[in-house]
């Protein structure tokens, strides 16, 4: 017999994680800009810096969003393989989430039902993206990164040759945060993925950015790539905003994935210093 | 030093301002984002008169949340300005826009429009979104409802915080 979780359990369960990572700023964010705040030295970059934490303590005062982009409610989900959610399912159930925190918490909606030729609102933020992870187990683990527009279309994707090797790696994901400028909202947190395919390529990319801030890969190779990576792109000068500055990004996360004899694919997902995410163990 | 500014944003006080200036500004300014540019311009194109006169005024790139109960306007800090690239220089040289605010460069044809007619763009802080919400005072929907936060709304601001990020001159913050 499967363990049963009630479908309204994970409407509301979903509902108010979309309110919380909406609002609060989790501690080890605000910590990195704290930090950041301290360490820059540039003047109207400091200011910058100085506006996120106030910000971050107006939220929480006010119940009011970080950010007016709300996001596209994404979600990462480990869905034990003993358990299911009653009438029409989790997926169903995280929507309804999404439908009534949206509203509940005076979210902004802002997905389109078609991308090229209406794009009609469809007014309550659904549908949601997410990816299922199947595990032993009788419980659900859902974890909301709401992600925002600005940042989202910075995004940048090459299959590189194996040949290309660490360097040129290096040098696109640098180039990339380097011309997305001041889009991203910087100072950015710096998803990468390597190896995998296209798609798991984008996508552990942006579960890179899941990690807490500056948490290095436990792979002693790839932190050393973390660090090599985080320093060249400080150095580029593009700093809090695009307008110059000491700290263009927090942090660089590196994952990665077993990959074709032929491949080396490597996906950049960068996140606004309004880095938002919020989980929950039914 | 910060400077005050207030609109309307006339010619005089366009040139006045250089990039590297930090701003608080207060006055009428009109929120537009993607879909209200693509109508506003749509508009003129067809000839059609604009819902808001332009002249001597600012728009701010944003598309703010929900006002909650008792709030004139829920977080609203800027988008990437970039997206407009494509409609800002006809508002400039055929309305008469003088001041846009965003976040995020801008291309090249925007900067000459800018050069050639006498206009400023401002950044306002990106991911800033609560904190600028509580320098709007209030904000109503003028033109386009259909289009919920993409709307265009009439805001006054009070000392709004901004850095002159290009100038009229064509300097800017971002080269």
């Amino acid at each position: 017999m499967k363990r049963v979780i009630p479908f309204q359990q994970v409407v509301e369960a979903v509902s108010a994680l979309c309110g919380k990572a909406a609002v609060k700023l989790p501690a080890d964010v605000l910590e990195a800009l704290q930090r950041g705040a301290e360490q820059e030295k540039q003047p109207l970059a400091k200011s910058f810096f100085d506006q996120y934490l106030e910000n971050a303590e107006i939220a929480i005062s006010e119940n009011m969003p970080l950010c007016q982009d709300t996001g596209f409610a994404v979600f990462f989900v480990e869905y034990g393989e003993n358990v299911q959610v009653d009438g029409e399912g989790l997926a169903a159930a995280i929507n309804a989430g999404v439908r009534e925190g949206y509203a509940k918490y005076y979210l902004r909606k802002s997905i389109v039902a078609e991308p090229l030729f209406d794009r009609i609102n469809t007014k309550d933020n659904t549908p949601a993206v997410i990816h299922f992870t199947p595990v032993p187990g009788d419980s659900v683990k859902i974890v909301l990164a709401p992600k925002g527009g600005g940042s989202e279309n910075m995004s940048a994707l090459k299959m590189m040759k194996p040949s290309d090797g660490r360097e040129a790696v290096v040098n696109f994901v640098v180039d990339s945060v380097k011309n997305a400028g001041g889009n991203p909202c910087p100072p950015v947190i710096v998803g990468v993925g390597i190896g995998g395919t296209f798609e798991k390529c984008a996508q552990i990319a942006k579960k890179a950015l899941l990690r807490k801030v500056g948490e290095a890969n436990p792979d002693p190779r790839y932190a050393a790539l973390e660090a090599e990576i985080l320093e060249k792109i400080n150095k580029t000068g593009v700093g809090a905003q695009g307008l110059g500055g000491d700290i263009t990004a927090l942090a660089v996360h590196v994952e990665y994935f077993p990959c074709h004899i032929a491949s080396l694919p490597v996906a950049v997902n960068l996140n606004c210093h309004a880095a938002r995410h919020a989980e929950v163990v039914l | 030093m910060i400077k005050k500014l207030t609109t309307p944003f006339t010619a005089a006080a366009v040139r006045s301002l250089r990039a590297g200036d930090e701003i608080r500004l207060t006055g009428i300014i009109w929120t537009g984002r993607d879909a209200a540019h693509k109508k506003l311009v749509a508009l003129l194109e067809s000839g059609a008169p604009l819902p808001v006169d332009l002249k001597d005024q600012i728009i701010y790139f944003v598309g703010p949340c929900p006002a909650p109960p008792g709030r004139p306007i829920g977080s609203a800090g800027p988008t990437t300005s970039g997206r407009m690239d494509a409609y800002s220089p006809i508002l400039i040289s055929r309305c008469g826009l003088t001041g846009m605010i965003g976040k995020g460069g801008r291309s090249a044809a925007v900067v000459d429009a800018m050069k050639k007619y006498g206009a400023v763009y401002f950044g306002a802080t990106g991911g800033a979104g609560a904190l600028i919400a509580q320098k709007i005072k209030s904000c109503e929907v003028v033109a386009f409802p259909e289009l919920g936060t993409e709307a265009v709304h009439k805001l006054y601001v009070e000392d709004f915080p901004l850095v002159v990020a290009i100038d009229a001159e064509g300097n800017s913050l971002y080269d």
